[in-house]
């Protein structure tokens, strides 16, 4: 995924997370393009090796939290002060700040909630993961103990493959665009 | 290899004369001035009294009163004894309380000194306790910021030694900040007789207390330089061995350390309010200590940065020490947060006057105090990136170390001082006193070994630390 122009994409297949990640920077300082890895498990250090952007979903997080926490205040407000005057512990209630201390714990709960549960349904949309959805990995051994990198071919296929081959791919196939 | 230069030696070393010098100048214009109280005195006599944040030091008041005053005392610390009290004895009570103000402004030079020492304290002890965290931890990524732990905790001696001094003066009567120390509080019949700080007697009492003071400088002291001599020997020698020893070390001390950060927190800070008490205070105290000495070690190690040493530690390294003063900064919040809540809600008079005085007195430093340590830390660093840049980090590190020292301005003060506070000469100096000796302590343990281990075993892996 994310290839928009039309070249053939060329699959290598790996079966060591360390030979993937120096394989992808010695690629990208040769000048390939190495569009997705897939990986049973998170590579450290591949998303920078890969030049991928820094994900916005954490900045997405603070203003879901927000609105978690301006929610949670409005909720307090509503039930608690106004619709039903509550009677906490003997205090004033006229006011919503003059019992905040006690809607504390709501409020730190539903920032979390919504940022965590947000968050979370916005990442799977962004991936557009949903049920039923198709799997996208190429090969189900990814799933398990192989690693498989699309590259690019922009140049000389031959070439690339003998690079390719040199970095300690098990397999390598051609994929027309 | 870091050098600590004769201008730097200079700076640090004028910092603590003209801190100490402002201190004594503040001194004496303190004894001079009270004639100052006077003046807004007939309206204190009336309002202050029905103030129930007033019998924290109601030792002064009990000159006047006589027996009767000592029932309503010695039953119940509500704010209706209080009341009924002020206006039963309205015209004593103005002597009284004239002499109480005067014991406060005599009391705000001691606790001024008192609030930056521990202030200062908590700085040292904080990066002791993390250092002894590494090495039972067997913490990789750290390996090459120790050197700058190790100084760092040493800077304790001075603020200790300057505590044990206070409260031995607290013992001879200099001063009347520990409500606890006054003469026959303990003794049936005695005009200073107080029923429930006699039954404390059995922890408060003079000898085990200065035995305990005693004991928390031993023991942390001990610790700071058992950790030091290891690493050094590990210079020379069995690299591996001089790790293996430091982990015991750093296994016992955080033994001790569990059990003392309560208790020296207990004794040093929560007895100055001694009819009060929380059991969370100690925890509170260790988070307010810690996330300031995270403050202190990354403004030393972006200093150390910025003149281009510490070429080991990269952006990670800063990122995690940014990370660890964030979450201790919320963590403060959560204890305090969790100390104030269930006060404030069970509403018990014994209990809330501790907040009721700081609420009528110290609204303003309380709130400042309150946003410096949470909200401005949370706001500044919240984001990855911002932890990575030193500008924000900067901003953070003073925001807390600011937030801190009012932090326990607000622990100690209202104890001591009542309403009598303000930051003047009596403040500053001090403050300038203990950052001078902090700056030429650390500095000077920072130039004396490299600030990089040879041996340790882990110090490749901290080179390599990425995250």
């Amino acid at each position: 995924m994310g290839h928009t122009k039309h070249n053939p994409i060329v699959r290598a297949l790996f079966n060591d997370d360390d030979v993937v990640l120096s394989a992808v920077k010695d690629l990208r300082a040769n000048g390939f393009h190495v569009s997705e890895v897939y990986s049973p498990f998170p590579i450290h250090g591949l998303d920078e090796a890969m030049g991928l952007k820094r994900t916005r979903l954490s900045t997405a997080a603070f203003f879901y939290g927000l609105t978690g926490l301006f929610f949670a205040s409005w909720l307090t407000y509503y039930t608690m002060i106004m619709d039903w005057p509550q009677n906490i512990g003997g205090k004033p209630n006229s006011m919503w700040f003059l019992n905040m201390p006690s809607f504390v714990p709501v409020m730190f709960e539903l920032t979390v909630f919504f940022a965590a549960h947000l968050m979370c349904w916005s990442y799977f949309a962004v991936n557009g993961l949903y049920p039923g959805a198709k799997a996208q990995n190429p090969d189900p051994r990814t799933t398990d103990d192989h690693f498989l990198m699309e590259v690019e071919l922009e140049g000389d296929e031959a070439e690339l493959n003998k690079k390719l081959q040199e970095l300690g791919a098990l397999e390598i196939s051609k994929i027309e665009a | 290899m870091f050098e600590f230069t004769t201008k730097a030696k200079q700076l640090a070393i004028g910092l603590t004369v003209v801190g100490a010098i402002l201190w004594i100048i503040g001194f004496a214009l303190n004894g001079s001035s009270s004639h100052e109280a006077d003046h807004g005195h007939d309206a204190h006599a009336t309002e202050m009294h029905a103030d129930a944040g007033h019998d924290a030091h109601a030792e002064e008041a009990h000159d006047a009163h006589g027996e009767d005053a000592h029932a309503a005392h010695g039953d119940a610390h509500a704010e209706e004894a209080h009341a009924a009290h002020g206006d039963a004895h309205g015209a004593d009570a103005h002597d009284a309380h004239a002499e109480h103000v005067h014991h406060q402004q005599q009391n705000r030079p001691w606790s001024a000194l008192y609030v930056a020492a521990i202030f200062f304290l908590g700085l040292g002890l904080g990066q002791l306790f993390f250092l002894g965290i590494q090495y039972i931890a067997q913490a990789g990524w750290s390996a090459g910021l120790l050197r700058l732990m190790e100084a760092q905790a040493f800077t304790i001696i001075i603020p200790l030694l300057v505590i044990l001094v206070i409260t031995l003066l607290g013992l001879g009567h200099v001063h009347h900040m520990f409500h606890w120390m006054v003469e026959g509080i303990n003794v049936p019949g005695h005009e200073n007789y107080d029923e429930i700080i006699a039954g404390k007697r059995g922890f408060l009492s003079p000898g085990f207390f200065i035995a305990r003071v005693v004991i928390y400088i031993v023991g942390w002291v001990w610790a700071a330089r058992m950790l030091r001599k290891n690493s050094l020997l590990s210079d020379s020698g069995d690299g591996v061995a001089m790790w293996n020893k430091n982990r015991k070390v750093g296994a016992i001390f955080t033994v001790f350390y569990a059990v003392t950060s309560s208790t020296s927190a207990w004794d040093l800070i929560m007895s100055i309010d001694t009819h009060w008490f929380s059991t969370l205070f100690g925890w509170y105290t260790f988070a307010g200590m810690f996330v300031s000495s995270f403050a202190a070690i990354i403004l030393v190690t972006l200093y150390l940065k910025s003149k281009g040493l510490l070429e080991w530690v990269n952006d990670n390294h800063i990122h995690d020490l940014g990370k660890f003063m964030f979450a201790f900064s919320v963590f403060w919040t959560y204890l305090w947060f969790s100390q104030f809540v269930l006060i404030w809600y069970a509403n018990i008079p014994e209990e809330v006057t501790y907040y009721m005085q700081r609420w009528d007195q110290y609204k303003v430093p309380f709130f400042t105090m309150l946003s410096l340590n949470f909200i401005f830390p949370v706001l500044a660093i919240l984001s990855r990136p911002a932890k990575r840049v030193p500008g924000t980090l900067v901003m953070a590190a003073v925001f807390v170390l600011v937030g801190h020292y009012m932090d326990h301005y607000i622990m100690i003060m209202p104890g001591t001082v009542g309403d009598q506070y303000g930051f003047g000469l009596l403040e500053l100096g001090p403050i300038l006193f203990f950052a001078g000796l902090f700056i030429y302590v650390m500095f000077r343990n920072l130039a004396a070994a490299p600030l990089l281990h040879k041996n340790h075993p882990m110090i490749t892996e901290s080179k390599h630390f990425q995250q």
